[in-house]
């Protein structure tokens, strides 16, 4: 079951805003809208965000981001549609209801950290137990706690101006993490900072959300920060979802020309993963066979190489239609492996970790669950297929 | 026959109207008016008793003090020498008189403006009919206000007080709702979403975010305060204002540039002190910025880790804040 859902929601800037959504249904443009005063920032935006999932709404500068973002915490109440957090349909609760699901269940990070200036480090990242209205001793303690965990141990007494700009955001996390909310809202939230220190916000980001389970809504402007941090990607443009999918997928089957020129550049090296691309392996041989079922198996499926795996599944090694021929010629009653040593890697391994193991290879690699099974194989060319531009089918056809 | 007769346009006796509202208040509102008049005339008198019961020197003193206090040790030589100067003048007592005129004045007229102000930021439509009247009370001479003060009040200090609460306002009314509408929006919004309600967030984050730019506006309050302090000496209320009519009664000059030289240094000394109050930060050199300084130095554990290269720690981050503020 999703904890977040958002049901066909559209946010209409301007006057009477609901004239705009009845014309959208009807099929008016945005710059139909724009003429008459009204800016449809947000248009028939449907999603679902499971537990512990890290969801990238990505999208250029005023694609409606921000506003879809604000909407799942009522900063701005949608126009039309619904946002469900839970079994609570947000978009009908008002004033202090409100309030109450934003104390308990949602918390947010701002792109421009939005710390109070004039309390201390330790206060800014107690501001939402203070709302909440814990005593000073127990909000002290949690945020402590917070501060510790973002790395900021003993900075508590200093004021966010003396902080540099990826602490001060540090801050703004640590303030949405001493919430104990279940949901982390983040809009932007690494924008701001340099990219040296963005990459490490993003590597402390994931490593928290692992230890804490929280469900995160990421929103940034930022391909390859979408592909790293998403589990899935909404990619946005003039206020629509044109598609929702892990990076593979945005990355392999684009929805729209406008995805796929989006993602063109893309450095998929480091995005798409080994079991993104990997193939089934259609046949595998036990290792317990000999050189003769292992012939006659590539002979009739015409296989450019054939995996060898244990009783449980576990890969051995990779035997090859040349070896094979002579091993069978030789009259020798075990497997020729090509890869004794049967050096596997994991599914979620990025391609980019692969390319030197590749090189010095002359069979497939072969790709292994989280058991340890055999899941799939890599064979230098589809490889070199999924890193060019193209999506696979082109290319091959 | 009158010009409006003569352009055929009806005479609009708008003059009458008013003077006609005020009969209407004077006749039917004679409580409040009185309880002005008496809360007024206690404390005023009670404020110049109280600043008038130490030695004139002792006093000096203290105002030297505060002004160290706030700002510096120049400021506050500076004011116990223009201090000095005012009983070296012999206008001792009308200084402390205009002084405790303004005071009060100002600590009324705050008291309006501020929450008007509050609610002129929060709500358009409030705005909307506020701004106007600030400008028709801002570009109305200040003598105009003297004849309702006196109307309602006869002669003395109270209507002087009256018209100077009134001349003083818009600033601090305009000054009130700008430094809270300009309050960075994110920052509010992350009152909100951490589930603050509008009082959370106007006591927690707007107005201490607005302090410099209300401070700026208390400091123009004093300011038209004290010239109207001046001109409320026409409805006799006693203070260097009385000196000045009295000197151009009289054509007595020498008493009229004494009586000018007192407002001076009473301006420059409210000025100097509120603009170090809206500042603090600026004003490094004042007894307590060094006392806090002393304080955080002494206590407070030093940090102890962070992952990031300390250089250029402070300085990117101040002006980004400067830079939001901004927009
Ligand atoms: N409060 C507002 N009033 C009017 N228009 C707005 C408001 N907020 C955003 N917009 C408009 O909505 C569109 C989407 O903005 P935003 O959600 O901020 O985009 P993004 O975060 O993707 O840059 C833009 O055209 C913007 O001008
Ligand atoms: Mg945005």
């Amino acid at each position: 079951m999703p904890l977040l859902a958002a049901e066909h929601l559209y946010k209409i800037f301007g006057r009477r805003p609901q004239r705009g959504v009845e014309a959208l249904r009807n099929g008016a443009t945005r710059a139909e809208l724009r003429a008459e005063g009204l800016t449809p920032a947000v248009i028939d935006a449907s999603f679902e965000v499971s537990p512990g999932e890290i969801f990238v709404v990505m999208g250029l500068s005023g694609s409606g981001k921000s506003t879809l973002i604000r909407m799942i915490n009522g900063l701005h109440p949608a126009t039309a549609g619904e946002v469900v957090i839970e079994d609570e349909n947000l978009s009908a609760l008002k004033g202090e209801a409100l309030r109450r699901v934003r104390r308990e269940k949602i918390s947010m990070v701002f792109q421009h950290f939005a710390l109070l200036p004039h309390r201390t480090v330790g206060e800014n990242a107690a501001y939402g137990l203070k709302v909440q209205g814990m005593s000073r001793s127990d909000r002290e303690a949690r945020a402590d706690r917070a501060l510790e965990m973002v790395g900021l141990k003993g900075w508590g007494e200093s004021l966010p101006g003396e902080l540099s700009g990826g602490m001060q955001q540090r801050v703004g996390l640590a303030r949405a993490l001493a919430a104990e909310t279940d949901i982390l809202l983040m809009d932007e939230a690494f924008s701001a900072l340099d990219p040296l220190i963005r990459r490490e916000m993003q590597d402390q980001l994931v490593d928290l959300q692992q230890r804490l389970d929280k469900t995160i809504v990421f929103i940034t402007h930022d391909l390859n920060e979408a592909m790293r941090l998403g589990d899935r990607i909404a990619m946005m443009r003039d206020g629509r979802i044109e598609q929702i999918g892990t990076a593979e997928q945005i990355l392999n089957d684009p929805s729209s020309n406008y995805v796929a020129q989006f993602v063109q550049d893309v450095d998929r090296a480091k995005v798409l993963t080994a079991g993104a691309v990997m193939e089934r392996p259609e046949y595998v041989i036990g290792a317990e066979q000999g050189p003769q079922q292992a012939h006659k198996l590539i002979r009739e499926h015409q296989l450019d190489a054939l995996p060898v795996v244990r009783r449980d599944r576990t890969p051995v090694g990779v035997v090859l239609p040349g070896e094979i021929a002579a091993a069978v010629r030789d009259g020798r009653t075990d497997l020729p492996l090509t890869e004794r040593s049967a050096s596997t890697v994991t599914l979620d391994t990025p391609l980019a970790d692969l390319l030197a193991d590749a090189a010095r290879r002359t069979s497939p690699l072969l790709v292994v669950d989280d058991q340890g099974r055999l899941a799939g194989l890599i064979p230098q060319v589809t490889l070199l297929t999924a890193l060019s531009n193209h999506p696979a089918e082109e290319v091959s056809r | 026959m009158s010009t409006a007769e003569e352009s055929m346009l009806p005479r609009v006796r708008v003059g009458d109207w008013i003077d006609t509202a005020f009969d209407w208040i004077d006749d039917n509102l004679n409580i409040l008016l009185t309880l002005f008049r008496d809360v007024m005339t206690f404390v005023v008198e009670g404020l110049v008793d109280l600043l008038m019961s130490p030695p004139p020197l002792v006093m000096v003193a203290l105002f030297a003090l505060v002004a160290w206090l706030v700002s510096s040790w120049r400021l506050a030589l500076g004011t116990a020498l223009g201090f000095a100067l005012l009983i070296s003048m012999d206008i001792w007592l009308p200084s402390m008189q205009t002084l405790a005129l303004v005071i009060v004045a100002t600590i009324v007229a705050v008291a309006l403006a501020v929450p008007l102000g509050v609610l002129a930021a929060r709500n358009d439509a409030v705005s909307a009919v506020v701004r106007p009247v600030l400008d028709f009370m801002q570009t109305m001479p200040g003598f105009v206000y003297l004849i309702p003060a006196v109307t309602f009040f006869s002669i003395g200090l109270v209507p002087g007080i009256f018209a100077t609460i009134i001349f003083a306002l818009p600033p601090g009314v305009r000054l009130t709702e700008l430094g809270i509408r300009q309050v960075d929006a994110e920052t509010v919004e992350a009152g909100q979403a951490f589930g603050a309600s509008p009082w959370q967030i106007l006591r927690g984050i707007q107005m201490p975010l607005a302090v410099p730019t209300i401070m700026a506006g208390v400091n123009q309050v004093i300011m038209l305060a004290l010239s109207m302090a001046v001109i409320a000496g026409f409805t006799g209320a006693d203070g260097l204002g009385k000196l000045v009519v009295e000197s151009i009664a009289r054509l007595n000059t020498p008493l009229g540039v004494e009586a000018g030289i007192g407002v001076v240094i009473l301006a420059i000394f409210l000025d100097r002190v509120t603009s170090a109050l809206g500042n603090p930060g600026r004003h490094a050199g004042s007894l307590l910025a060094r006392l806090r300084a002393r304080r955080t130095a002494a206590g407070g554990p030093q940090p102890t880790t962070t992952s990031e290269p300390a250089s250029g720690s402070s300085s990117p981050s101040t002006t980004e804040t400067s830079v939001r503020a901004g927009t």
